[in-house]
């Protein structure tokens, strides 16, 4: 799969960290130092409280499948059908990704399943936090 | 806002819908516009504000030779000029303007000097969810869907008839893109989207416009056409991003814009007589019903299913066939908003008897913004 040619995020000085993580096989969160709330995507400041002191937190990777999509139709760097999902992270933040390493059909896909992280490098930049579910499809 | 203070008097479509190759869209705003002053029995120079999206009003009033004194230029996507309609009515009874002019135009199938909105690989769009596939409102604002299927237990079937109860709509309509009734049997066999949706539970991809002229309701009898007023209207917005919605089986932007244009109006769901709630794809009008008020969570499906908001029904829905049978430029609110004028002035072709109270809801992105107006027949 030609994956260069996918539309690839150019990050900014608030969400370098993230970016930064998954090259490094980790994925960050935040967490406010006032609230405790953790929250995705990025910002230097609390969405439910707007305090500045924040910490980047390393998140477990463990997550369940919230919802999803396959799409059926050519997109540059995807090979179709491929699934565009929504995880929901054990920390509770929710994020968009792709389910791999399985096969992409309904009867595979099942929601609230077990998913965890994959990080797939796409160029020397970027590195993007794929899906895979825990169990295998016997 | 009082209710019924402002009154649409002039209310237009583009001379043709569906494939005009042969008009930028730019001239697709002129052409709706001047549609529109000569069904309002004016002249650009009658005019003294413009609102519209897609194109800057800068370069409408240019074009069409008018110097506002008031513009607006918000741009949230589909349901922007139910956001215009309320800043218009705002303005007005505020005396910053007496005559509005609203456009909408767009060359979504011929794409012929089109306009996009820019969103750059540094955005949050461009950042968490471009990298993953997504290629516009297919695979965007369908993400929801299963979610919220889940929840309720509702299965592909149930997508498919809203399509199908539509096209019943679009039937009668000749202006209608589709018009060969359908059944669930054929929107299940279309071809496969982005799983749950079929090609036949996604909108059309067409050419047209629209446009309306607004004005202080006192004035409303000067005008030939007879006046549909401003009743109750609301907006908000919640996310960029499809993925961080609250919840993927509500939406609170329909909420808080519903729940205000109906304080506003002071009326209960109960009173509206028809119904038009942009549907890009076939969940929407699901979550635009139970949202809105119209059915409890978890009901609208059933509330299809049993053909209330079928021709004959208790609450007529998408009379004109909505986006998924009439015509889909791009930024469909323009054309439920003109239909809900059809419906109320009484010359609509699948016109529901009696109208009085009819409520206009769009959508903006995916589910990122929301514009809910209430129009009645009388003050």
């Amino acid at each position: 799969m030609p994956e260069a040619s996918r539309a690839l995020p150019e990050p900014t000085p608030e969400t370098a960290h993230f970016w930064e993580g998954t090259r490094q096989g980790e994925l960050r969160l935040q967490r406010c130092d006032a609230c405790l709330h953790v929250y995705f995507p990025p910002r230097p400041f609390c969405p439910k409280c707007a305090h500045r002191r924040v910490t980047v937190i390393r998140a477990s990777g463990r997550a369940t499948l919230y919802s999803y999509v396959i799409h059926h139709r050519p997109v540059p760097g995807f090979e179709p059908p491929y699934s565009i999902a929504v995880v929901e992270l054990e920390e509770r933040p929710r994020m968009m990704t792709n389910i791999v390493n399985a096969p992409q059909t309904p009867e595979a896909l099942r929601l609230d399943m077990p998913v965890r992280v994959v990080f797939r490098r796409i160029s020397d930049t970027i590195t993007l936090p794929l899906f895979e579910p825990v169990e295998k499809l016997a | 806002m009082k209710p019924g203070s402002v009154a649409i008097v002039g209310a237009a479509e583009t001379t043709e819908l569906g494939k005009i190759p042969n008009l930028s869209q730019l001239q697709l705003h002129a052409d709706a516009a001047l549609n529109t002053l000569a069904d309002a029995g004016l002249k650009p120079v009658d005019i003294d504000g413009v609102a519209t999206a897609g194109e800057s009003p800068v370069a409408i009033a240019y074009m069409l030779g008018i110097a506002p004194r008031w513009v607006d230029g918000t741009a949230v996507g589909g349901c922007s000029f139910m956001l215009h309609v309320r800043h218009a009515a705002a303005a007005i009874c505020e005396g910053l303007c007496k005559t509005v002019l609203v456009t909408h135009g767009e060359s979504g199938y011929s794409r012929v000097g089109r306009t996009l909105p820019a969103r750059g690989p540094s955005s949050y769009n461009g950042q968490f969810e471009a990298p993953f596939g997504t290629a516009g409102p297919p695979t965007a604002f369908t993400i929801p869907a299963l979610r919220y299927m889940k929840r309720f237990g509702l299965r592909e079937e149930d997508l498919a008839l809203v399509a199908v109860v539509q096209r019943e709509w679009a039937t009668h309509n000749p202006r209608a893109s589709h018009r060969t009734p359908l059944t669930v049997d054929e929107v299940l066999a279309s071809s496969m989207i982005a799983y749950p949706f079929r090609k036949l539970m996604c909108c059309l991809v067409t050419d047209g416009g629209g446009a309306l002229v607004l004005a202080a309701a006192e004035r409303a009898r000067d005008f030939p056409r007879k006046p549909v007023y401003v009743l109750g209207t609301g907006e908000s917005v919640e996310t960029p991003l499809v993925s961080q919605m609250e919840d993927f089986t509500t939406s609170r932007a329909f909420r808080v814009s519903g729940k205000q244009a109906f304080e506003e109006a002071g009326i209960s769901p109960r009173e509206v007589g028809h119904l038009m709630i942009y549907d890009a794809f076939a969940h929407l009008p699901l979550f635009g019903l139970e949202d809105l008020g119209f059915v409890e969570r978890g009901e609208a499906a059933r509330f299809i299913r049993d053909r209330h908001t079928a021709p004959g029904g208790r609450l007529p829905l998408n009379t004109n066939g909505g986006g998924l049978s009439y015509m889909h430029s791009g930024m469909y609110g323009m054309y439920a908003l003109q239909e809900s004028v059809r419906q109320l002035r009484g010359i609509a072709p699948a016109q529901v008897p009696g109208v009085r109270i009819s409520v206009a809801h769009g959508v903006g992105g995916m589910f990122a913004a929301s514009g809910t107006i209430v129009l009645g027949s009388e003050r």
